[in-house]
């Protein structure tokens, strides 16, 4: 059972990144990654939304939404499925968790919140968060698996950006050509990035 | 009203849901017989296809795959543990995924290297006819590769253990690489391998390397170059759902019904 | 055309390209790349996307108020991506397979929203819709161009035709196995921003 877990745990952290792999959180993923404190931050944020939607949209879905689940309230209601709204309750928690979030991170942090300016907010229409909650509904988790796969998610897209940073950190100091400055050349790196985190499909636990 | 104003702006919201569930709903509620029908269409080709009924290029309209399939298919739910029919459940909107999940309708599987976790009490298989009588079974497989579960189906003959065709129709294997199970040409290498060996125990399996012909190598497949955890998939598939805890017990059940064993 | 809405429907092809420029939408861009029919299904529901939200947010633009502002455009744009998943489970269910959590990540794809908020809630619904259009336009070429080379050289098919004969079906070509997977796209994208940007030098980021 335990290692059914850790196995989920492996797999979202480093096979199945959800920015390398999957692409996905790539706008604040591309932006905040020029400095390292900077993405340590978001990344730490990403994990904590991401922590508690994924479970939340969850238990959302398993007691509303999916076919039969409203047998709770009613036994006549036993055939309704409402699954069909799941993408605007999922996008729903999110943005309530997300404001939450910055709230939180306005009153313990405030020096974090500036530095991170507008994509604290942006963590709801990241496309990780929405694009973790999706894969969690599609593959049917469980609530235990849905909070382990939400944090691991969170945890390896944390890595890549800080990974990122780290590394355009050290790029300002090479001669890198004038097209690719900036933005190209951080697509060029985050590919490389992926080809390494290639190297841990295959584990098998 | 002021715009900003509590009054208008709950209001607002009030009407901007009202109107999105609206056209949301009718949108789900009109298209909902549809997608069910994809579904089920999308099942029958692929048992079709791996019957050989339908080839993989030929264009059928729905019309044409529902007649092909209800002239010569014949599904059958049987209980998984006894290789019994299945009593007390019916076969029309029978979901074996859905059952597979559902705690109620399934037991956890004795710990396997194909990684199926859990095990449905009733399973459909398929029945190939022929003037009448069964000339092939169509059995669901499911196992786990590299990045994914694949699912699929294995074409049998009557005699139980020759393999007339396998097609694994989900999986999210690497293309070129183990997504080459998709390959006409690998799929085609499966026929006339046979399952048991003569003591009754499963003996076929992906090997690494190329296999031969089936007359000299009856229990081995050409391996999938570069893709040899997905074959070592696609074996602990094979070595599961045709051993005791998987279509075993049916398979006996099913010699012995034809007279055989 | 007059020159408004020629400017509207075709700067975001080269001049502003939400991809390129604004480096918006690439999340889910990449994953439907390595074969030219997902692309192209993307492209085409992305677009009817962000053409009829913009339209739909431009026309209650003055009513919105301003607190919930953000939370309705995404209700509005939800509800878009909700019926359009519905209608390809209905007319194209093999490719909506294929295009799985995909469709539903067009919610959060930064084009949709950035268009919403940048210019619906600014200009007439006739223009909004064009300029969803054209934002449209300006993804869907770069997301073209990315599964083209993607699936050319990757299995050596376009649309599902064989084009060029990979030794795993009997003949020449050594796929190239890299451009199916996804490290592939993001080199294509930071090729393509060196061509855009070296052609035209005035998108370079400032230091």
């Amino acid at each position: 059972m335990f290692e059914h877990y850790l196995s989920i745990a492996v797999k979202s952290i480093f096979v199945e990144n959800m920015a390398l792999a999957f692409f996905l959180g790539m706008c604040s993923f591309l932006a905040v990654s020029k400095k390292v404190e900077t993405a340590i931050g978001l990344g730490a944020a990403v994990i904590f939304v991401l922590a508690i939607c994924v479970p939340l949209n969850q238990l959302i879905l398993s007691s509303l939404l999916r076919e039969g689940a409203l047998a709770w309230i009613h036994p006549s209601l036993a055939s309704v499925d409402l699954s069909f709204l799941s993408f605007l309750v999922q996008i729903g928690t999110i943005a309530a968790v997300v404001q939450i979030v910055e709230m939180a991170v306005d009153r313990f942090a405030p020096k974090l919140y500036s530095a991170l300016g507008v994509f604290l907010p942006l963590i709801a229409v990241n496309c990780a968060i929405l694009g973790a909650s999706l894969f969690m509904e599609q593959r049917e988790y469980n609530l235990g698996e849905a909070a382990v796969y939400g944090i691991g998610s969170g945890i390896g897209w944390a890595l890549a950006i800080i990974a990122l940073a780290a590394l355009r950190e050290k790029m300002r100091y090479s001669n890198v050509p004038h097209g690719l400055r900036g933005l190209g050349i951080a697509f060029i790196l985050t590919g490389l990035m992926a080809i390494g985190f290639l190297a841990f499909s295959g584990i098998q636990l | 009203m002021a715009r900003d104003s509590t009054g208008y702006t709950v209001g607002f919201a009030a009407l901007v849901c009202v109107i999105c569930g609206i056209g949301v709903a009718g949108a789900a509620v009109s298209l909902a017989p549809r997608q069910a029908e994809n579904k089920v269409l999308d099942q029958q080709k692929q048992v079709l296809l791996v019957a050989g009924l339908l080839k993989p290029d030929q264009a059928a309209t729905p019309d044409e795959i529902k007649a092909l399939f209800d002239k010569n298919i014949r599904p059958e739910l049987i209980d998984l543990k006894t290789g019994t029919p299945a009593k007390g459940v019916e076969i029309k909107g029978f979901d074996q995924r859905r059952a597979q999940k559902d705690p109620a309708t399934s037991t956890k599987a004795p710990d396997n290297a194909a990684k199926v976790f859990r095990l449905p009490n009733n399973a459909l298989v398929y029945h190939v006819l022929k003037d009448g009588k069964t000339d092939m079974l169509i059995l669901p497989i499911e196992g786990y590769g590299l990045w994914s579960v694949l699912y699929g189906y294995l074409a049998l003959d009557d005699d139980a253990t020759t393999v007339k065709g396998i097609t694994f129709y989900q999986h999210a294997e690497t293309p070129g690489l183990g997504g080459e199970v998709d390959n006409p040409k690998w799929k085609a290498g499966w026929a006339g391998r046979k399952i048991y060996d003569d003591k009754g125990k499963v003996a076929l399996s992906v090997i690494k390397g190329q296999a031969g012909p089936a007359q000299s190598a009856p229990h081995r497949v050409d391996g999938l170059s570069g893709a040899t955890i997905t074959s070592n998939g696609v074996t602990n598939t094979i070595q599961f759902w045709f051993g005791p805890s998987g279509f075993g017990p049916y398979l006996k059940h099913f010699l012995k019904s034809q007279g055989r064993s | 055309m007059d020159k408004q809405t020629k400017g509207v429907l075709f700067d975001p092809l080269f001049n502003n390209n939400p991809i390129a420029l604004q480096v918006l939408g690439i999340c889910s861009a990449l994953a439907v790349t390595t074969k030219l029919e997902t692309a192209l299904v993307m492209s085409i529901a992305l677009t009817v996307v962000t053409a009829f939200s913009n339209l739909a947010i431009s026309l209650i633009r003055n009513y919105i108020p301003n607190s919930i502002r953000i939370i309705v455009q995404l209700t509005v744009i939800a509800s878009l991506v909700i019926v359009t998943d519905q209608v390809l489970k209905a007319f194209v269910f093999e490719v909506s397979k294929q295009l799985s959590v995909f469709v539903g990540l067009i919610i959060t794809n930064c084009i949709v929203m950035g268009r919403a908020e940048a210019y619906a809630m600014a200009n007439k619904p006739g223009m909004s819709f064009l300029d969803g259009i054209g934002n449209g336009l300006g993804y869907s070429m770069v997301l073209l161009g990315i599964g083209f080379f993607r699936e050319l050289f990757g299995s050596g098919k376009l649309f599902g035709v064989e084009i060029l004969a990979t030794t795993n079906d009997g003949g020449w070509y050594f796929s190239n196995g890299l451009m199916l997977m996804p490290p592939s796209a993001f080199f294509l994208i930071g090729i393509i921003i060196w061509i855009l940007r070296t052609a035209k030098p005035a998108q370079i980021e400032k230091e």
